[in-house]
């Protein structure tokens, strides 16, 4: 199939070692003892327990509902009982602890009921989004985004194009690959499930040209259904070409604007794990409760693929993969160019941990040396911005500046920062911006807040002091004037008190900010920062950093 | 390894000190024909400067209380040092390079606050306070051996440049000769037209001055396997060498008589060394590419301005000074439109 490909802009060559990890069969990882399942493992809000300490689960059984519209349940992975709610240590970038259900397996693998829908040609789209929902489906390809909001393109756009995302661009991280090779035929299925959800056109899958075998089997498997609406198509390795706004570039050409979704422009993408998972969830009705991970790196005992239940202790897989070397300098969830430190091995798996990299020490890390503004960042930016500018203003704390500069559009992919020969820790000081734009906005929204909430107190304090007066003054009269318009009085008094009411239900909704008397400048000013806001607060946090890959 | 606290936690081969050394081995052969054809003070000069620019460093560095040896093994001093030494006269005297070098390292560099942070390209900093201070020393090139009426050996150069004495106690005089520029700036000065002026003198060649014309070509080998190894980018050195091209051109069709040929415009003084190892400094260029092309047709343009019409013979550290300055301007108006930006 010839399909036309597109370049974006930028991005580098790394070297793949991708082979150290595929030369045996995805493994099965042993059940654990104890499986420890965060609470939070999407991006959005946390799950909600639905069970209590010493409730019996059974395998697949939902034991945290989603909470709220963007959210994801949790399953228990295998049956037993849950030993304890509380908060433990979880794969973050900031090392913190948050809730966790621990579960206490009997090794029985019970499973709870399951209902399968081997005809999803029957079910409505909104029946499917439900089914993917309630399996607690993520990105997982690192980002963690629930599925079936991706998989709901609403009344407002037609969806041309479903691109599923099997570049693996990272180094090292051969999971993706590994599936392609075992279970072509889930992904394809996968595909079709989506492709129905969403009403999609057609759909791609993309496979960066270092995953031969891959394609291969994709390409077989499309074969033996013959299906006409789903394409393979072998894109260059460039990382990172797997990141979604540079793989919908590479094979449409179109760009997903700085505001917008790619559903603005047609587009919908999902990983191919993800896909799979979908038709496990909607043939088989099992709800996301393991996964393949890629152990791996030069510093890995025997490095290989597993597939793992969610919730099996990190260090416990590590062990069934031969152990770390002892020139271990770092452990990793994800790939060298943007994954999360692991401080502690006790650490559970989690759906977005693709992989578990042991890194030796790293050539060519020197101390940062000053900038010599060469513009190597710039040349290599995928997002096409001046990495040099933003890093200036990031450090000199100028975080206004750095928005100019466009800060929000960095998808903190590393390139600058692999290419810079002063080996500055550039993506360091965008996250920092980030994070203190963040915490910058939110003071701001808190003391609005208190700042409108005293200038009611003070405008409802006059308000009844003057209607009381007038009160007063009424009744003075009405007592004067008794007897002869009694019938009146009382009627006015009742339309004034509706009045009254109305007037207090218009001054509720009324905005009592101090906005009269504004000069042009302080007006420009102010939506000046509206607009900003309204900018930041579009920009889902967690979802810029982890973008790539899913 | 410092441990890193956030990704990428892999880094590319590139280093600062990388990009300095691929510069210096761009800039070798020519260093080596320079010297081959104009004699020893081509490598006394280099020489002198070199010690200077390490020594004067180390000690700025020392009185900033920061670590010495990563910055002299960045190797940034060093290639000012060879630049500077490269666009003085060769057979200088030790004072005159080391006052430039001076100038260069302490005051255009780390008065700024060091490597990255000057707004200026220090080697021309240095060559220009020598230039506008000794304007006599400045001026005396000697012609290629063979023009020489006799050589100046290993021995009586070292005199020269560190006593001031010539053997048989001549004076430089005796020995230097107008450069091509300054020839045919004078020629052209007393109404000559430039088929006179190049008659007039043994000291231009074929396209340029006489051996000036091969070191500027093997300069614009070593150039062009820069941007090949991704030393440097093509923008700079296309623009500046395009618009020079380009504007002399414009003139030399014009009238023919008065105005010297393109093609001896670019390969005399120091168009190559300057397009592509003194315009294209990083540090007090401009950095995107879009602004990358306007600073190098400032330079270009500047250049010839300067040598045509200006009080100079060649202009290309004056150029590249103006637009060092024009520089951060430049690149705030050629931001590039990012990935999914509308317009």
């Amino acid at each position: 199939m010839n399909h036309k490909l597109f370049k974006f802009h930028g991005g580098i060559h790394l070297p793949g070692k991708k082979a150290m990890s595929t030369g045996e069969p995805i493994a099965r990882a042993p059940i654990p003892e104890r499986l420890v399942l965060p609470l939070q493992q999407h991006i959005g809000t946390p799950a909600k327990p639905v069970v209590e300490v010493g409730d019996r689960v059974l395998k697949g059984q939902m034991i945290a509902r989603a909470e709220g519209m963007v959210s994801a349940p949790i399953h228990a992975s295998s049956s037993g009982t849950v030993s304890a709610i509380e908060a433990r240590p979880v794969p973050h970038p900031s090392g913190m602890s948050s809730l966790c259900i621990e579960i206490e397996t009997d090794g029985e693998e019970r499973w709870t009921e399951l209902t399968p829908h081997p005809g999803y040609q029957n079910l409505e789209p909104q029946q499917l989004r439900n089914i993917i929902r309630d399996a607690g489906i993520v990105g997982l390809g690192g980002a963690g985004f629930p599925a079936h909001i991706k998989l709901n393109p609403g009344a407002r756009t037609a969806v041309d194009t479903l691109i599923l995302n099997g570049a693996e661009c990272e180094p090292y991280i051969t999971c993706d690959d590994m599936l392609m090779r075992e279970r072509p035929e889930e992904v394809i299925n996968g595909a079709r499930i989506m492709i129905h959800a969403i009403n999609a056109r057609h759909c791609i899958i993309a496979i960066e040209d270092n995953k031969p075998e891959a394609f291969s089997a994709v390409s077989e498997a499309l074969e033996k259904v013959g299906s006409s609406t789903i394409d393979v198509v072998q894109i260059p390795t460039r990382y990172p070409t797997g990141g979604e706004k540079q793989l919908i570039k590479v094979i449409t050409g179109k760009e997903v604007p700085t505001d917008g979704l790619p559903i603005d422009i047609g587009i919908v993408c999902h990983n191919v794990t993800t896909a799979s998972s979908v038709f496990t969830a909607v043939e088989l009705g099992e709800p996301l409760i393991s996964r393949i991970v890629t152990l791996t790196g030069e510093a890995m005992g025997k490095p290989q693929n597993m597939e793992a239940l969610i919730g099996t202790p990190i260090d416990m897989l590590i062990e069934e993969a031969g152990g770390t070397k002892a020139t271990m300098q770092q452990l990793l969830m994800g790939g060298p160019m943007m994954g999360i430190p692991l401080q502690d091995m006790n650490q559970p798996l989690v759906k977005t941990g693709n992989c578990l990299l042991a890194l030796e020490e790293q050539e060519h890390s020197t101390p940062a040396l000053p900038c010599i503004r060469c513009g190597e960042c710039a040349r290599v930016c995928p997002a096409q911005l001046l990495p040099q500018q933003l890093y200036w203003h990031s450090r000199a704390r100028d975080f206004d500046k750095a928005q100019d500069y466009h800060l929000f559009d960095c998808i903190e992919c590393g390139c600058c920062n692999y290419v810079c020969p002063s080996n500055i820790p550039l993506v360091q000081y965008y996250r920092f911006a980030k994070t203190e734009v963040w915490a910058q906005e939110r003071e701001h929204k808190a003391s609005d807040l208190a700042r409108q909430r005293f200038e009611f107190q003070q405008f409802r304090k006059e308000r009844d002091k003057a209607e009381r007066a007038a009160r007063m003054k009424k009744k003075k009269a009405a007592v004067k004037g008794k007897g002869k318009q009694g019938e009146d009085a009382k009627k006015e008094a009742i339309k004034a008190a509706m009045e009254r009411a109305k007037k207090k239900r218009e001054a509720n909704t009324a905005k009592p900010e101090n906005t009269e008397d504004l000069s042009p400048a302080q007006q420009r000013q102010i939506d000046e920062v509206d607009a900003r806001r309204a900018r930041a607060a579009d920009t889902p946090p967690a979802a810029t950093p982890a973008e790539s890959e899913d | 390894m410092s441990l890193l606290t956030s990704s990428p936690y892999t880094h590319g081969s590139n280093q600062v000190s990388l990009v300095m050394r691929n510069v210096l081995y761009a800039l070798l052969p020519a260093l080596a024909l320079y010297t081959w054809m104009f004699g020893w003070g081509v490598l006394t000069n280099q020489l002198i400067a070199i010690a200077v620019a390490l020594g004067s460093e180390a000690l700025i560095i020392r009185l900033r209380r920061r670590p010495v040896k990563p910055a002299l093994l960045d190797g940034s001093a060093l290639i000012t040092a060879v630049l500077l030494a490269f666009a003085i006269p060769p057979f200088s005297p030790w004072w005159l390079i080391t006052i430039g070098t001076l100038s260069a390292i302490v005051m255009a560099k780390h008065l700024y606050g060091g490597l990255g942070y000057n707004p200026f390209n220090p080697a021309m900093v240095g060559y220009v306070v020598l230039l506008i201070s000794f304007p006599l020393e400045m001026t005396q090139w000697l012609p290629p051996i063979e023009l020489r009426s006799e050589e100046l050996s290993l021995g009586a150069t070292l005199g020269y440049v560190f006593g001031g004495q010539l053997p048989g106690g001549n004076l430089l005089d005796a020995y230097t000769m107008a450069t091509p520029l300054d020839s045919l700036k004078t020629a052209l000065g007393m109404d000559k037209s430039v088929a006179e002026a190049m008659a007039a003198s043994p000291v231009f060649g074929n396209v340029g001055g006489i051996h000036w014309e091969y070191i500027n070509g093997v300069l614009l080998l070593g150039g062009l396997w820069m941007i090949y190894k991704q030393v440097i980018t093509w923008h700079i050195p296309v623009a500046v060498l395009g618009s020079l091209l380009l504007i002399s051109t414009l003139f030399w069709l014009i009238n023919p008589v008065h105005y010297a040929d393109p093609l001896f415009h670019i390969f005399t003084g120091g168009a190559m060394l300057g397009a592509f190892f003194i315009a294209t400094d990083p540090v007090s260029g401009a950095t995107s590419e879009r602004g990358r092309i306007i600073f190098g047709i400032g330079v270009g343009v500047l250049e010839y301005v300067i040598r045509v019409w200006g009080g100079y013979p060649d202009g290309i550290a004056f150029s590249v000074l103006l637009m060092n300055m024009a520089a951060p301007t430049i690149d705030y108006y050629t931001q590039p439109r990012i990935y999914g930006e509308r317009g």
